[in-house]
Parts: structure tokens; C-alpha cells; sequence
């Protein structure tokens, strides 16, 4: 079983060395940073702020682009996507916090092909814990966690960042 | 009963939209921040959000007015949803049958979301009631009753100008009596906690009780625009004049028309709005229709963001489901 | 047929008779009230428990919608309703189609009438022909024909000279003259009282005013003709001050308010509620005290169902497009007698104004429990609670403003002619 002490920013230096290796080997210079809303949001600032990266950070909101509308509605608060540059042929990584079912990172592709058609776009996830519902992998993963249905992992943030693990009864 | 409880359901989730009154401060809110949201969705290369996929929203006209069918056309359209849209003239004699027969007509179509304009009080709330309760109506205007859509898109205006609702001083200028924008823009600023609210006519515009719905009641210009915020000219129907309710146009203009002179009482940074078609010169003066304090195009462009916030809150409640968790 | 009611409590306004006792009944007319029969063989003997036995109610005004508008309601339906609510008299207005304004539609409703055979009609002549506040009818052949009154209904008569020209034909017959008060462009397009629910609900409002410049008109015309005239369903305040200065002043005038006015207010109509669409409008809660008061003291003389009927379209649309008015035949009788209890009236004011003083309005033979009148009459049982369900109401038209009210008390029976109609003891 995973423990609950979980050093976040070790993850986030594995994200940043996987990052590295990734963009070198498919020669991807000058890439934006794209992070969901809200863990997502938190963990790309820093990998933004380690690249010191020219270009201002985007920040997803994929509410309007959820697939369980009809059933549960609008989440309660919605805080606007904001893209501030074009990502029209551009190298998008796009960052969130928890790899699941795949559903949320289909909703934020949608959203970002919306604003444009990108050149590629790679993921990294600071935890992959398994369980996918969608054809959906991560390009970088902090870590990979096997885990229980009954299981939950929460990002809490943003500073400091922390690692929940939950069981259900 | 009370006219406005057929809008909620048991949770207290907005299911239809017929009027800004007795919603609370946190229902307003959130269609404020919802459009917040979707404002931006005009601005890129596709404007459109998937929301509504799949859905069919009738945009049920019985009285003509292209310019706010046309904003809930597209913020269907932007929220992905197909649009019908279909004016109905009215004739005088088979309206209540007419309607009925529109309503089940459109309802064997299986549409989901009707928007309603129609010449009677009340209009929108009778529809609420007959559609099926997975079928949702957002009031579009009503006879003299409400138009909430216009007031959430003052609101948001009013917000965008001036963030803090609780220190305004706002003044609605013209025909109160007949101006549904009017009775929905006062519950609406009260909910959101606006002390100081002026209406400002002569006494034949001006309603019985008005005061009763919580403001106060002028019927010179300037002592009214005096220190105003936030400034609402509503439009003078030109049959005012030939059922006597008032002399002409003229003596309107001079006597209740906004002029730039008239506006120097007001706040040095008060904004000018109307909810449109404008007769310039009879309630308000080109000058300041198209001046700096003018913010009545902005007007027009926020309508689209919040006919989108409200169409995707009424159509995120699905019949007789729990509360979203979160 | 010779029937005894044993043990009822009688009441009888018309004899200021209240008191426990039996009654006797024989070939259609009453024999003895209170007093005992020696020798007396009955065919039908009804046993109370000291429940009411009153006048049959003389209903100032019910619309059967017959002939013209059988789609909402008939004489027959109509009059099934009544004798369940112990109304044993009703006067109908002349709003039908074709117009009760000449003795051919008089005598078709008589025709009606006779063949059903329960609750007696007496139709209102229309003052004007087609109702149109133009042409007078003829009085003669309709007084001759069974009318018991002349009234342009609905339809207020705008040309004040008419209005004059009307009393002053109407004096030479004798025939009260029912006036629906309203100015009718001041009234305009409105649909409600005007107040604080009209400007909120962003409907048309009707002012008080059209109701009492209309009554100060009329007035006005009473002092100058002469002609008796009776004021129907009164709806403000300041209505029953006028009309109470008119009778302090001896002019021959009368008033009625319907049951509706009695209990329901402006705040009814908030959520559009189409069934609490009343012409006259529903006014405040202070108008509404004051009819009561008004009903008091004597200047309101009747209380009358202003039953209306309709089909179900009538008032299924926005509120301005719906029909005015309220099925309330069935409601008339438990709501006066509530009055007793909730404000204090003495039960025999109360039936008086259901019965004697209706009848002696338009002059007929009814209302009184005396010495060989015709015997109509109802009982009333106040130990019989029940809930409006409009649903199964016997009239044709379920549009009732008092769904789901609970009523204290109800009709058990009804004699009308001396003949058992309706009997649910």
C-alpha cells in the first residue's frame, strides 16, 4: 500500500527530469505551459516557473466541456479558461495533477482545440494512479500509484502543495 | 404560490428563469460569474463550448424583437445547441389556444429548452407550468411583467463598471408602468443589496405602490439624477402619446430626456444604459447615447454571455435528480 | 307528497324564528314551522339532530351559460349544482347567446327550467338591446315573459343619456334596475385591482375609481328617475360608503357582493392564479373588511354565489387572455355560514342575506319558512366537514378559487316545491 507521506516537490523534480528527456527526444523547443484547473493549475506553475518559460502560463477550465453535464450540471464555480497567446502550431504540454479515468484530459484537448490547432501536445500528470476509462496516457508522470476504487487522492495547494491519499469505507 | 416559486425546484436550483424576484443574492451571483466565464468564448477561434450538444432550444417568439432573439439564438448556438426559431403572430381572438397548442405541438418535437417573448403578464409562468419537467422556459419578456435576462445583463454590466452593488446609487428614468425591464432591473438590484434606487417619471408612467417594491420615487430629472451611479433610460412607447398619457415628445424630451447638461448633476463617472431600441431625442439625447458614459453597446454584447450562463444553469438540472456533489 | 322534518334547528330571518322544532310540509307548501300538527301523516319523515333548516337560498346571480355557451355549462348541469347547494331560486343574468332581451330566450329558459324541474330560474331582462348601450328593450313583453329584473350585465352603459333614458322607462314597470357599476375607460384594458400585486405582477390594473365614479353616476340618475335599482357585487370600500349615504338618503337602492369578495383578496391573484380572475376585481384586504362590515350593518342587503362556470380553456393562458369569473355555487352555503364563526355574525343575518332579503329584492314569494310560502328549503349540516376537490364539483365548471379549502359544514338536503331534490343525510 502507498504510504501517505508523499513529498510533492520530488515529484514535481521527477516531472521536470521526465519533461527534459521528453522535449529533447522529440525536439520540441519553446513549448507553452498549459495547466487545468485547479491542481493542474498549481502544479504547472512551478514546472513554469522552473523553466522560467517566456510566455505567461494558460490556465484550463474544462467545465463547459465535461462529458457528465446532463447528469450533474455546471460546477458550482467556474473561473474562465485564460489562454493569453495563440497555440495556434505550437507545442502544448499540458499539465494536470491526478491521471484517472482519462475523462477530464478529452474535455481539456476539446476546449484547447477551440482555441486553435496545436502543433502536439504532451502530457504530464504529477501522479498517474491507473484506472482509465479513455484510450488517455501520460507522456511524464511524478509517479504512478496503484490504487483502490475506494481510493482517493487529493491535491491540496497552492502552497504548499500536498498529497492526500483517502479511503472510502 | 407566489409568482416566482414555479422557477425552483425542491433543492433550490434554478430550473426556469421567468423573473429576477425572490431568487437570492447567490442564485444572481453565480449567473454573474457564470457569464463571467463565458464571455471569453466570443473571443476565440472557435466560439463555441459543447455544453448544449445535442439539445433543442425554441426560441418562441409572439411578439417580434429581433435583436434579443437574436442573442439567445447565439448563445444557444455558442453552447452547441440546435436553435428553432418561430414567431407566432398573435390574433386577437384564439391567443390562450394558440399557445397551448404551440406549446404540445413543440413538445412531440422534443424540444428541451423554450425561450419565451410574448405580449402577456404572466405568459412565461403559464408556459412553466404545462411543459413537461424535464422541458425548461426562460422568460424572454412578458407583457409589462419581467425580463430577467435584460436586468442579469444590466447587472453585469453595472458589475463590470462598478464591482460594489451595496454603495450604488442607481436611477431608472421613463416608463415604469408598461417597462417590464423596469420591475425586473428593481428586484434584481435589491437582491443584490442596492440602497439607493430612484425611479424618475411623471406620475401617469409611474405605477401604484411602486415604492412597495423598494424604491423611491421622483418625478423631477435633476433632483433625481442627483449623484446617481448608474443611470437606466427605458424607452417611451409612442402610443403613450396617443392614449393621452402624455401631451408629445417634445415636452417629454424637455422635461425627462437625458442631455449632457442633465447628466452633469450625476456622478462625474456615472454610466449611462438602455435596454434598446433607443428614439434618440425623445428619452435620450445622441450625444449622450453615444458618448463616453454610454455603456449601452457593452450592453448588447454582455446579453450573449448571460443568456449562455442562464441556459446552461437551467438546462445542468436534470428532473428529480440530488444535489451535485462538490 | 307530505313530509316532516323532526328535530332541526329552524331558522327563518324572514319571522326572526330560530329555534328547535319540526317542520311540516304538504302538497309543495309549508304548513307549520316550530308549531306541532295534531294528526299530521307523513309520506317522508326526515329525523336531525338539531341541524339547520333554512329558507332555500335565493342566489342573486348565477350563469347556467344556457342559451349559447352549453361548452362551460347548461341549465341542467346548472341547476344539479344548485340543488346540492341548497339554492332553490337563481336569478340569471341576460348574458347569454343570444341575449335574454326579448320573452323568445325568457321563455326558452323557462322551457329548460320546467322539463329538469329543481332550482327555479328567474332571468334578468337586458336594459339594452344586445346588451349594446344603445336601444331600449321592451320592458313590458319582458316583465310579461318572467323577468324579474332589467340589467345590461357586463357591458356598462357609457352614454350617460341612455343610462338615463333606461331608469325612466324602467320606472313605469316596476322593475329593479341590476347595475354591474364600472366606468369602462377607466377600466381600460384592466385585469386586476390596481395596487401593489398589479404593479408587481406587471398586469393591467382595474382603480377603484371605475367602480365608484360608476356608483356616483348611477346615483345621481336614481335621485333624478326614481327607478329602483340594485347594486351588484360591490368590491371596495368606498362603494359601500356610497351606497350607504344613498340609502341614508332614502333612495331605493340595494347592494349585493358576491361570496368571493368575502374571502379572497388581490393577494390571490400573485402567481397569475387565473381562478382568482373575478370581474369585479378581487380588491384588498381593507376593501374586503369593509364589505364585511357592510354586510353588517345592512347596506350590503344579499350575498350571492356570482357563480360562473367554465370550461377548462377559459382559464388555461396567460392571465389577461383567461375568462373571468368563479365556479362557486357549491361554496356559497358553507362559506356564509362560516362567517358566524370567524367574524362574529349572527347566523340569522347571514341566512337573511342568503334568503328573505334576496327574494324581497326581486320580489318573489321565497325565502321564508312561513305559514304556506312554497316549500324550499335546505339543511345544513355544520358537524360535516369536507374538502373542495374542483375536480368533483357538480357544476360543469371546475374553475373554483377554493381548491383544497377545508369547508365547515354542508348542504345535507334540498327541498324545493315540497319535493325531496337532493338528499345526502
Amino acid at each position: 500500500m502507498p504510504e501517505n507521506n508523499i513529498d510533492v516537490q520530488q515529484l514535481i523534480r521527477n516531472m521536470k527530469a521526465g519533461l527534459d528527456q521528453y522535449l529533447q527526444e522529440h525536439n520540441r523547443k519553446n513549448p507553452l505551459f498549459i495547466g487545468i484547473h485547479t491542481g493542474g493549475v498549481w502544479v504547472a506553475q512551478q514546472l513554469h516557473n522552473l523553466y522560467c518559460a517566456s510566455l505567461p502560463l494558460g490556465k484550463l477550465n474544462i467545465a463547459f466541456y465535461r462529458d457528465d453535464f446532463s447528469r450533474i450540471g455546471l460546477h458550482p464555480r467556474v473561473t474562465p479558461s485564460s489562454l493569453p497567446f495563440d497555440v495556434s502550431d505550437r507545442h502544448v504540454i499540458l499539465i494536470d495533477d491526478v491521471l484517472f479515468t482519462g475523462r477530464t484530459v478529452r474535455a481539456a484537448m476539446n476546449e484547447l482545440f477551440d482555441y486553435g490547432r496545436a502543433a502536439s501536445i504532451c502530457l504530464a500528470v504529477l501522479v498517474d494512479r491507473g484506472g482509465r476509462e479513455l484510450p488517455i496516457q501520460a507522456d511524464v508522470a511524478g509517479k504512478h500509484l496503484d490504487l483502490e476504487a475506494n481510493q482517493h487522492v487529493k491535491l491540496s495547494g497552492p502552497e504548499p502543495l500536498a498529497l492526500e491519499i483517502t479511503t472510502a469505507e | 404560490m407566489t409568482s416566482h416559486s414555479i422557477q425552483l425546484d425542491q433543492h433550490g436550483r434554478l430550473i426556469h428563469f421567468l423573473t429576477t424576484e425572490g431568487l437570492s443574492r447567490q442564485i444572481l451571483t453565480s449567473i454573474l460569474d457564470y457569464a463571467e466565464s463565458f464571455a471569453g468564448v466570443g473571443g476565440r477561434a472557435i466560439k463555441k463550448v459543447p455544453l448544449l450538444r445535442g439539445k433543442t432550444v425554441a426560441n418562441l417568439f409572439f411578439e417580434s424583437s429581433t435583436r434579443t432573439r437574436t442573442t439567445f439564438e447565439l448563445a444557444a448556438k455558442r453552447l452547441s445547441a440546435d436553435v428553432l426559431n418561430i414567431n407566432i403572430a398573435m390574433s386577437a381572438t384564439s391567443k390562450g389556444e394558440a399557445l397551448q397548442d404551440t406549446l404540445h405541438t413543440l413538445e412531440a418535437m422534443h424540444c428541451d429548452l423554450f425561450v419565451v417573448r410574448h405580449g402577456n403578464s404572466g405568459a412565461a409562468h403559464f408556459i412553466a407550468g404545462q411543459v413537461a419537467d424535464n422541458v425548461r422556459v426562460i422568460n424572454a419578456g412578458d407583457g409589462r411583467h419581467a425580463h430577467p435576462t435584460q436586468a442579469m445583463l444590466d447587472m453585469f454590466t453595472i458589475r463590470r463598471h462598478k464591482p460594489d452593488f451595496e454603495s450604488l446609487r442607481i436611477a431608472i428614468v421613463g416608463d415604469i408602468a408598461h417597462s417590464r425591464v423596469a420591475r425586473s432591473n428593481i428586484h434584481a438590484l435589491n437582491t443584490l443589496g442596492v440602497s439607493d434606487i430612484r425611479v424618475i417619471a411623471p406620475k401617469a408612467l409611474i405605477p401604484e405602490d411602486v415604492e412597495s417594491l423598494g424604491v423611491q420615487v421622483f418625478h423631477d430629472l435633476n433632483e433625481g439624477l442627483r449623484d446617481v451611479d448608474v443611470i437606466t433610460m427605458l424607452r417611451l412607447q409612442r402610443e403613450r402619446i396617443s392614449n393621452a398619457v402624455l401631451p408629445s415628445e417634445e415636452e417629454y424630451f424637455q422635461c425627462y430626456g437625458l442631455t449632457e447638461a442633465r447628466l452633469s448633476v450625476a456622478s462625474p463617472d456615472a454610466i449611462v444604459m438602455h435596454p434598446g431600441p433607443i428614439n434618440r431625442g425623445i428619452e435620450i439625447d445622441s450625444q449622450v447615447a453615444d458618448g463616453e458614459r454610454s455603456v449601452i453597446l457593452q450592453q448588447v454584447s454582455h446579453g450573449i454571455a448571460i443568456r449562455m450562463a442562464v441556459m446552461a444553469m437551467v438546462m445542468g438540472v436534470a428532473p428529480g435528480d440530488g444535489m451535485v456533489g462538490e | 307528497m307530505r313530509i316532516v322534518i323532526r328535530n332541526g334547528r329552524l331558522v327563518c330571518p324572514a319571522q326572526q324564528l330560530d329555534e328547535l322544532g319540526d317542520l311540516y310540509i304538504a302538497d309543495g307548501r309549508i304548513v307549520a314551522a316550530g308549531k306541532a300538527v295534531d294528526g299530521f301523516t307523513a309520506d317522508l319523515e326526515i329525523a336531525l339532530e338539531g341541524q339547520f333548516v333554512c329558507p332555500g337560498i335565493v342566489d342573486l346571480s348565477v350563469h347556467t351559460r344556457e342559451p349559447g355557451f352549453e361548452h362551460k355549462a347548461t341549465i341542467a348541469s346548472e341547476t344539479e349544482a344548485a340543488v346540492r347547494a341548497g339554492v332553490t331560486s337563481m336569478v340569471c343574468p341576460p348574458t347569454t347567446r343570444p341575449v335574454t332581451d326579448n320573452p323568445s330566450v325568457v321563455e326558452l329558459i323557462h322551457q329548460r327550467q320546467t322539463r329538469l324541474d329543481k332550482t327555479r330560474i328567474y332571468p334578468l331582462g337586458a336594459l339594452t338591446k344586445g346588451l349594446e348601450g344603445r336601444q331600449l328593450t321592451e320592458v313590458a313583453a319582458l316583465r310579461q315573459a318572467g323577468c324579474v329584473g332589467l340589467s345590461n350585465a357586463d357591458n356598462p352603459i357609457t352614454d350617460t343619456e341612455v343610462l338615463r333614458r333606461a331608469f325612466e322607462y324602467a320606472v313605469g314597470f316596476d322593475l329593479p334596475v341590476f347595475i354591474h357599476p364600472e366606468d369602462s375607460y377607466l377600466r381600460n384594458r384592466g385585469v386586476m385591482h390596481e395596487g401593489k400585486i398589479s404593479t408587481r405582477l406587471g398586469l393591467p390594473g382595474i382603480p377603484e375609481t371605475a367602480e365608484t365614479i360608476a356608483i356616483s353616476r348611477a346615483l345621481l340618475l336614481i335621485e333624478q328617475t326614481g327607478v329602483r335599482a340594485h347594486f351588484c357585487r360591490l368590491s371596495c370600500a368606498r362603494s359601500v360608503e356610497l351606497v350607504a349615504a344613498a340609502k341614508q338618503q332614502g333612495l331605493p337602492v340595494s347592494a349585493d357582493t358576491g361570496i368571493c369578495y368575502l374571502y379572497l383578496t388581490e393577494m390571490n391573484v400573485d402567481g397569475f392564479n387565473s381562478q382568482c380572475h373575478l370581474w369585479p376585481p378581487l380588491r384588498t384586504d381593507r376593501d374586503r373588511q369593509a364589505l364585511l362590515e357592510g354586510l353588517r350593518s345592512g347596506v350590503i342587503d344579499a350575498v350571492c354565489s356570482d357563480h360562473q362556470p367554465h370550461d377548462e380553456d377559459a382559464k388555461a393562458a396567460p392571465f389577461s387572455s383567461t375568462e373571468p369569473g368563479a365556479s362557486t355555487l357549491e361554496v356559497l352555503a358553507p362559506l356564509a355560514f362560516s362567517l358566524a364563526s370567524t367574524r362574529g355574525f349572527k347566523l340569522e343575518h347571514i341566512i337573511g342575506a342568503l334568503t328573505c332579503r334576496p327574494a324581497s329584492i326581486i320580489g318573489i314569494n321565497a325565502g321564508t319558512l312561513a305559514e304556506s310560502a312554497p316549500a324550499d328549503l335546505f339543511i345544513f349540516d355544520e358537524g360535516s366537514q369536507w374538502t373542495v376537490n374542483a375536480e368533483k364539483l357538480a357544476s360543469a365548471g371546475k374553475n373554483t378559487p377554493f381548491d383544497n379549502w377545508e369547508m365547515g359544514g354542508k348542504v345535507t338536503c334540498t327541498i324545493i316545491d315540497g319535493k325531496v331534490m337532493f338528499r345526502d343525510l
